[in-house]
């Protein structure tokens, strides 16, 4: 039976957290519609992470190792996976939509001539329909919209998901697969050829193990700098974040921004700071715990995402917050 | 060497009206009325990077949009911004593309505008983000590509060093032409068209070709050439508790921090 499939991504030889959280869903279509779930990966000297991704869910996987393999390389890595997407015939697969994920099933999906679908929110089966069906959700202008998309004819079905959106299963060390080996014959000449790779370490708390986010936006020009936001996240101990608009002033990095163009999160509280709250923002935060959200405009749409709202200007309310945690002793909840 | 550029824009509703997007209820498509539409922001940056690469080592950039009659606006705004050409692909046979079709569309436009070295676009839209269109459009040309490009330079002749934006840290890529680009935000700033510049364009003309223009095969293209479809649109459904407490900042903070503590956020 045609398979599911969750092409995994590594950097380095360090495997994508998004790989795994993609697995988590795929067990739940594979089981769905009774089919194996396997997992695709291409680098050089990597038969180790195959483990990871057999505890995670996978019950294959599909390992292509070559020296050229070892950083990722548009052309052969497309070539390699549109061919044995080819030979398989594998119904759904799955991908992160990292900035290489994205570059590559893009590449795949004009190979194999199949619907891909980009930065999905929810994914399911559809069994009324009639063959069964995978459903993607994906949120539309600016995430105030929420469209759902299928690919009836061609096959396989493709999307992509960002991190944090899925949710990974608890590993088994227990299980046991299936390693089938890719024939890796990379004999063209490359066209572009990846020549270095730099991951650069982050600063501060990571925004995807931070269990408290603290975001800031427009609002934090009226005091200019992002001091407020970085002092209320040291309390938490949790990380910063901002808008577009907070990025393109400089105060964050990209890295750092949050929406359905950046990062999606999902903190055990989420703190938004002087942002009316637009969807394209909104919806890289909607899946947190808890969201707190403090702007000086009553009507912002922000209020209507949030648990909890204060209204009022920052630079009264914040530093009112911070002293009233110090004081209590408040720490996010483990 | 004089360099044969072609830049793909997307005109897009401006995002901050995107809110004003709503959903007919009842024929389920989406109303944009009176949003006004503009340059999708990355593909002004591809434009940019176009016109400096020319300024460079001489040429001609011709800019392509596919979209309905008055997409012409935005192809106006690029060759104010001092773009060679102008096409406009605007045919009903074009309509309700997906990723796929888009590329195959633009691909023959491409194709039939002749030789070229170097394709540019945004990296991604404003309005739907998939990012796909340029990878894709490059694979139907069977050319290399790189997206996520905030640097680009002349390595030799025909082949450049590319610097590429990952989520954190970059890649360094060989590419040699022709090729396709997609841009980031950290590139360039985009010039503003000045009043020379748009009193120009006034005189240039701009090309508007149909589907057989460029004898585009109607399976690839619209509708039918799009293996994805849209099966339903609804309101995104939030359901949060809502409680906004207002008057002095010390008394709401308390009562904010009480209620966070309640639903054990802290």
């Amino acid at each position: 039976m045609n398979e599911v499939w969750v092409i995994a991504e590594q950097r380095l030889g360090k495997l994508m957290n998004v790989s795994l959280e993609l697995l988590g869903k795929g067990i739940e279509l594979a089981e769905k519609l009774e089919v194996k779930l396997a997992a695709v990966i291409l680098g050089d000297g990597i038969q180790a992470l195959t483990r990871e991704l057999v505890y995670y869910g996978a019950d294959k996987v599909y390992l292509g190792e070559d020296a050229r393999l070892r950083l990722y390389q548009s052309e052969p890595y497309a070539s390699l996976i549109a061919r044995l997407v080819e030979t398989e015939q594998p119904q759904i697969v799955l991908v992160g939509a990292t900035s290489i994920g994205q570059d590559m099933a893009s590449r795949v999906a004009a190979k194999v001539k199949t619907g891909l679908t980009a930065h999905c929110v929810d994914l399911y089966i559809d069994e009324d329909s009639r063959k069964p069906q995978l459903v993607e959700v994906v949120p539309g202008w600016g995430g105030s919209l929420m469209v759902k998309i299928t690919c009836p004819e061609k096959r396989p079905q493709m999307a992509t998901v960002s991190r944090g959106v899925m949710a990974k299963c608890t590993p088994n060390e227990q299980r046991k697969s299936e390693i089938i080996r890719i024939e890796v014959d990379i004999s063209a000449e490359l066209k572009v050829e990846t020549l270095e790779m730099v991951e650069e370490e982050p600063s501060g708390v990571v925004l995807e193990n931070a269990e408290v986010i603290v975001a800031g936006g427009w609002g934090l020009s009226s005091v200019g700098d992002f001091k407020p936001i970085e002092e209320l996240a040291k309390v938490f101990g949790g990380a910063v974040a901002g808008t577009r608009p907070a990025m393109d002033s400089g105060w964050i990095p990209e890295s750092c921004m949050i929406g359905q163009s950046g990062r999606t999160v999902s903190p055990k509280l989420f703190i938004s700071v002087g942002a009316s709250g637009a969807p394209q923002f909104a919806s890289g935060f909607t899946k947190s715990k808890v969201i707190l959200a403090i702007d000086k405009n009553r009507n912002a749409p922000i209020f209507e995402v949030a648990d909890i709202g204060l209204v009022g200007d920052l630079r009264d309310i914040v530093p009112r917050l911070i002293e009233e945690l110090k004081t209590q002793q408040f720490r996010a909840c483990p | 060497m004089p360099l044969k550029i072609i830049v793909c824009i997307k005109q897009v509703p401006h995002p901050e009206h995107f809110s004003k997007i709503s959903l007919d209820p009842v024929r389920q498509t989406i109303t944009r009325e009176g949003i006004p539409a503009i340059i999708n922001s990355l593909d002004k940056n591809a434009i940019e990077e176009g016109l400096r690469l020319r300024e460079k080592f001489s040429g001609k950039v011709t800019v392509i949009s596919m979209g309905p009659p008055q997409a012409k606006d935005a192809l106006e705004e690029a060759l104010a911004m001092g773009v060679d050409n102008a096409i406009l692909l605007c045919d009903r046979a074009f309509a309700g593309a997906d990723t796929l079709a888009t590329a195959y569309s633009l691909a023959y436009c491409i194709k039939k505008s002749g030789q070229f070295d170097l394709v540019l676009c945004g990296n991604s839209t404003v309005d739907s983000g998939t990012g796909q269109v340029g990878p894709q459009l490059a694979e139907l040309l069977n050319i290399a590509h790189a997206s996520f490009v905030k640097q680009v330079a002349f390595e030799q002749k025909r082949s450049l060093i590319v610097t590429r934006a990952l989520e954190r840290g970059y890649m360094k890529l060989r590419v040699k032409l022709p090729a396709l680009l997609s841009v980031v935000k950290e590139i360039n700033q985009p010039r503003l068209p000045t009043i020379w510049g748009i009193l120009e364009a006034k005189n240039k003309e701009i090309t508007v070709w149909g589907a057989a223009d460029v004898g585009a095969i109607a399976e690839n293209i619209g509708l039918s050439g799009s293996p994805t479809q849209v099966i339903g649109v609804c309101k995104s459904e939030i359901r949060r508790e809502n409680e906004i407490f207002e008057g002095p900042p010390e008394e709401i903070v308390k009562k904010a921090l009480a209620r966070l503590s309640k639903l054990q956020a802290i």
